[in-house]
Formats: C-alpha cells, structure tokens, sequence
C-alpha cells in the first residue's frame, strides 16, 4: 500500500534528524519545567521604602509589620519623602510608605490616620498589585490597632464591620503553576504540531523533492496524509512528556480523566498540523513559512487567554478570539486539569474545535495543488 | 503508436511579459534521442515542466505517450520519468532508500527494473548506504537517473543532466543514454553544452522560447550556409577587434583558443591574412574548418535577430 511507504519514509527522514529527536525532549522540557517559574505573575519581595515622619510606638509597630510579610522587603529608610522618590528614581526601590508626623496623635485622637502610598508603575502588575497589598496591611494594621485601643476609643460610635473570608476554588492556594502547565502543554501542543507541519512540506519545496513527487503517480491526499501523520504522533509524544514534567517537577496532575485530555488533544492536533499545512502551501521556502507561523503564533497565543484573562481584554479582540483555536484548547485544558470538567461540560469545545480542524483540513488539502 | 511527443502551438509567459514559450510546435519520434540545445532563459525547463503535467500552458496542446497533458495527466505520471535540473532526491536517505522508495511509489520493485538501471547502478551500488546528499556530483546525477529510470518509463525527460558534472562522468552519462534508447525509451533531453548534442538523433536550437532549427546534428552542420574560419594570432586580444574592423567580415566569435569567422563574398583568406600582418599579427593562422553545432546556433541565432 503506497501510504505504507510514504509512512515509512517519513518516519525514516524523522528517526534520522538528530536535530528533531532534541527538540522533541527539549521543548517540553523548557516550556513545562522552566517557563512555569518564568511567567510568574505572582509579587513577591517588592523594595520597599519606608519614611516615618512620626517616629512614634505606632508608626514603629506599622514598619515592622511591613517588613515582616514575603511581600516586601525592606530596602530603604529615607529621612523625607523627596529623598524616597530618589531611590525610586535610582531603582532601588518600588513602593514608598510615607507615615506622617501626627500618625500616632491622630490614630488616638481621631480613630483615624492617612498615609501615603507611592508606587513605580514601570512594571504596571508589580506597581498596582504591590499598592494594593501595602493598603490592605495598611488597613489591617488600623484594625487591630482599634481593636487594642478599644477602650480609649470608646467616642467611636460601634461601626459594623464585614469579616471576609475568600476561598479559591480549584487553586485553593492560587498556586501559579497549576494554572500556568495546563496552558503550556497548549504550546507545546501547537509548537510541534503546526509549526513542524509547516516547516516539513516546505522542506520539501525546497529540496526540490516535491516536484519527484508531483510527477508520480501519488494521490494527492496520500501525500498529505503522510506528512499529517507524522506529526499527529509527534503531537502525542510531546503531550505525554509535557504532562510527565507537569506531574514529576511541579506535581501537578489533572483532576478530570486522562483520557479526555487525550482525546480533546488529538482533536487539536489535527487541527493546528491543518493549519499548519495551509501556511506551508502558501510558502515557497522555509523562511517565508517561517516568518508567516511567527506571526500567526504570537498573536494567536497572546489573545488566547493563556498568559492574561480573555475578559479583560477590549470587547472587540474578546469577540476576536472566538476564531481563536489555542483558546478553546487551553480552556479545555485548565477545565480538565483543575476542576475535573466532564465530556458533557465541554460539548460546545468539542464542536468548536471539531469546526477548526475540518475546517483548516478541507482548506490544506484544496490549496494542496498538485498540478497548477 | 507513432509519436512519443507531439507538441502544437505550445505557449506560456510568466508575469511581467516574460515569453518563456513562444508557439512552439514539434514532435519527437518514439524511441528517439531528441535534444534540447539554448542558453538559459531560452524555455528549455517551462516546456519540460509542461510536459511533465507539473504546469498548465497558456495556449496550445501537448501529448505524451499519446496522452494529453491536461485531461490524462494521471496516465501520463505513470508513464514517465522526469529529472529535473536540481538534484532533488531526498538527501537524508541513503542511495539504497531513495531507490526503494521510487521504485514503490509506481508500483513495482528494484528487483523487477534492474536491468535497466544495472549499468548506471552497479557504479554506485558500493555506496549505497551513503546518504544521497553525501555523494558527488556525478554520482548524484546517476543516482538520479537510476531513480527516473526504476519504473521503466516509456519517455524520459532529463533537464540538463550534465550540467556542473565533470568531462568523464559526462561522456558516461550520454553511453549510457545511448543504451536505453537501445531499450525503446524515447528520451528528451536538454544541455547547455553544444559538443553533446552530437549525440542526439535530432536535436532543437531553441532560444527566446523559439524553435531555430531542428534537424539530425549533421545535416544541421551541412546546411551551414557559409564557409567557415579559424583564426589565431600571437596577439589574441587585439585579434578580435582587428577582425571585427576589416571590412568584409560577417561573423566573428571566440570559440576557445580560436575566432571563428565568416566573410561576405569580397573577403578572402589571403586578403584577410595580408590585413592582419598589416596589423602587426606577424604569426596569424587561417585555416578553413566544419561548423560545429554551435557554430551553427550562432548563426541561426543571429538571423533570428536579424529578421
């Protein structure tokens, strides 16, 4: 049978490329072991500068409690604001807590005080995130302190207050990585599968070899099948491994079935090697596919939801990414992975990613033009 | 059976107004070794294209093996075999492999063809397990060949096979083409090389996507109109120019270490010697000599830009 042997002599051409069988163990290696701690969004050890203008038991007690979380790390004491904003200036310093001078008469007297809280926002995340845990410790910090003063403070008429209690659902310790290696396992997914794909059958136009091949008698879907199936394996691979380096490194293991993941996974590989069939009839050499899957990569990857939420994304772009593949599977994957989501949950993931590959495929295969 | 290729007002241009094809018409005989001889540029590669069924003429119809290039273009892949300019086997599979792999592709084995291809094989069969893109040159173009030949095909299209091979490897290749004509494979093939088309039942000058002439080698070289010279001189730079400037020359081109020259009917060799001495070329050599083929390509090529 003549798909036996085009098989075969993909799978020969593959076993020989050194280069492929290094990046097959690489690539899952760096993006599920490495990238995880690389993309961390979370803020830790924020430089923080501290300018008492009260010097009072209070305003003592607020710096201590500061530099005692892993949030902050103390870095400066500046005498006056102006000079704080220096070491901002200079970078060695993010956060500035400015306590003014009747901080501690005005917490006694008046049940209230203010302080100034100034952040360098050239890192928007770390300026915002880090003004915001600083005012909570800040507000903590007031209550406790009425709390301790309950007494002198008796003026105060009894206000109600709110005890909040947030409990995560799914990543109860809203641990980065388990959010994060579901959504790389994505990448990977689309990097060997489409990426591959492409580059492949361009090699082929370049080498010439493709033109052997137009002039035999060789069915144009065999062909392409050939060249899929290769690939579909090499999709598979990359899952397994990338979903070994999830569990051994960062312990993470999906709380739906196995093979679920498995399944809606070979639907998106068939989808992304489609689409990576497209680019590569559409390129005549390996640095136009190139160009063209590096365009297309980036911009599907960060409108896909995996790096910063879909919903705080402009309502336009929010209706784009409906035509975004890597976003329906990298939801699946999170749904799977962390809330154990069942097939009948995922129904309309499945009909959507079903519509890319027939999709992307019926387009591979037409624009494959065997004789012009 | 009659015709192996029969081409009629065959045209294509590509973007820009470029004539790759200009109304070509012409048919090579079944079993016949029929050459393609022009420079680059002159079409040779878009008509082989064509008739391989891997691109559409704009005007003009093309049959091989009695089949049409467009409607039957699955009967015809399995009836020819093609070599392109560039080697195009896969260089990350060794000899053996590639050959393997053609020989499967259309249905049949090594095994059943060898014969064919045993003459060519058997001076590569010792690297066989060297892979494709690790051989040389010549070695490449005979695996290429052994790999257009392994199904047996009824008509073969090589293009420029010899191109970049060395002189040994060439002479080889073209005995070896001489035997498979003897097998009743009708074979089109073009070069750049004008000594090789002496070799060929008939050949074609073709330039501008034009036919200039086509007829057997010799009696091409008969119908030389004019009476042809060689010149050389001790001063073979000044040679040129001094011949260009006597007045009765009609032609005059370097063809290696001598000039080859026409004159119209007032010159003659003893006047032309008389001049160049004249000019201080106290050793030139005239001698009276028989066109090559490419002489004979110079000359048609340069009526055409008459007309």
């Amino acid at each position: 049978m003549m798909l036996k042997y085009l098989l075969e002599k993909e799978f020969k051409q593959m076993l020989r490329n050194r280069f492929m069988s290094k990046l097959l163990i690489a690539l899952p290696l760096m993006t599920i072991v490495v990238f995880p701690y690389v993309t961390n969004q979370e803020v830790n050890d924020v430089k923080l500068s501290i300018v008492d203008l009260d010097h009072s038991p209070a305003s003592s007690r607020l710096t201590q409690k500061a530099a005692s979380t892993d949030y902050f790390r103390l870095t400066d004491v500046s005498p006056t604001y102006p000079d704080a904003l220096k070491r901002i200036e200079a970078g060695d310093v993010d956060l500035v807590l400015e306590i003014p001078p009747d901080f501690e008469h005005d917490l006694q007297n008046e049940g209230t005080a203010s302080v100034r809280i100034a952040a360098n926002s050239v890192n928007g995340t770390q300026g915002s995130l880090g003004a915001q845990y600083l005012a909570s410790l800040v507000n903590d910090y007031s209550r406790e302190w009425r709390e301790e003063n309950g007494a002198a403070s008796l003026a105060m008429p009894e206000v109600p207050t709110f005890d909040t209690h947030v409990r995560y659902r799914f990543n109860p310790m809203l641990d980065y990585k388990v959010f994060m290696v579901p959504g790389l396992i994505v990448v990977l997914l689309t990097l060997l599968g489409g990426a591959l794909t492409a580059l492949n059958i361009v090699g082929e136009k370049e080498a010439g070899t493709i033109e052997q091949i137009n002039v035999s008698p060789i069915p144009k879907h065999l062909f392409i099948l050939s060249k899929l199936i290769p690939n579909w394996i090499i999709g598979l691979i990359a899952l397994t491994f990338g979903m070994t380096f999830g569990w051994a490194v960062h312990g993470i293991v999906p709380e739906g079935s196995l093979g679920l993941i498995f399944f809606f996974s070979m639907i998106y590989i068939w989808a992304v090697t489609g689409a990576g069939m497209v680019i590569s009839n559409y390129s005549d050499t390996m640095q136009q596919a190139m160009f063209v899957l590096f365009f297309f990569l980036i911009m599907l990857l960060l409108t896909s939801g995996l790096f910063t939420p879909v919903d705080s994304m402009p309502l336009w772009m929010q209706r784009l990414t409906i035509l975004n593949p890597i976003r329906y599977q990298a939801e699946v994957m999170r749904l799977i992975y962390l809330k154990g989501s069942s097939f009948g949950e995922l129904l309309p993931y499945f009909f959507w990613l079903c519509g890319f590959a027939v999709v992307f495929n019926t387009w591979a295969v037409m624009s494959y033009r065997k004789s012009l | 059976m009659g015709n192996a290729i029969e081409v009629a007002h065959l045209s294509k241009a590509y973007r820009r107004q470029v004539q790759a094809l200009d109304d070509l018409s012409f048919s090579v005989e079944t079993g016949e070794l029929y050459g393609l001889i022009g420079p680059d540029g002159a079409g040779k590669t878009t008509l082989f294209r064509i008739l391989t069924t891997l691109m559409l003429a704009d005007k003009g119809e093309a049959r091989v093996a009695g089949f049409d290039v467009v409607q039957d273009y699955r009967r015809i892949r399995n009836l020819i075999g093609y070599m392109p300019g560039k080697f195009s086997l896969y260089p990350d599979l060794t000899v053996e492999e590639n050959l393997d792999f053609f020989a499967s592709v259309f249905h049949t084995t090594v095994k059943a063809n060898y014969h064919l291809i045993a003459d060519i094989y058997q001076q590569i069969e010792p690297f066989k397990h060297r892979l494709a893109g690790k051989l040389s040159g010549g070695m490449k173009q005979k695996l290429a060949l052994s790999c257009a030949l392994i199904h047996k095909p009824e008509v073969l299209f090589l293009d420029e096979p010899t191109t970049g091979v060395d002189p040994v490897s060439r002479k080889e290749f073209w005995d070896m083409l001489l035997r498979l004509k003897q097998e009743g494979i009708t074979i089109l093939v073009s070069t750049p090389y004008m000594d090789e088309a002496t070799r060929c039942d008939r050949i074609a000058l073709i330039q501008g996507g034009k036919f200039l002439g086509v007829d057997t080698p010799q009696r091409l070289v008969e119908h030389y109109p004019e009476k042809l010279w060689a010149v050389r001189s001790e001063h073979m730079h000044r040679l040129l120019a001094d011949l260009r400037a006597y007045p009765y020359i009609q032609t005059s081109f370097s063809f290696g270490e001598t000039y080859h020259v026409t004159m119209h009917t007032q010159g003659s060799p003893d006047d032309l010697q008389a001049y160049l001495s004249q000019r201080g070329h106290r050793a030139a050599r005239i001698e009276a000599i028989l066109p090559s083929v490419e002489d004979c390509f110079m000359w048609l090529s340069r009526q055409l830009s008459h007309e």
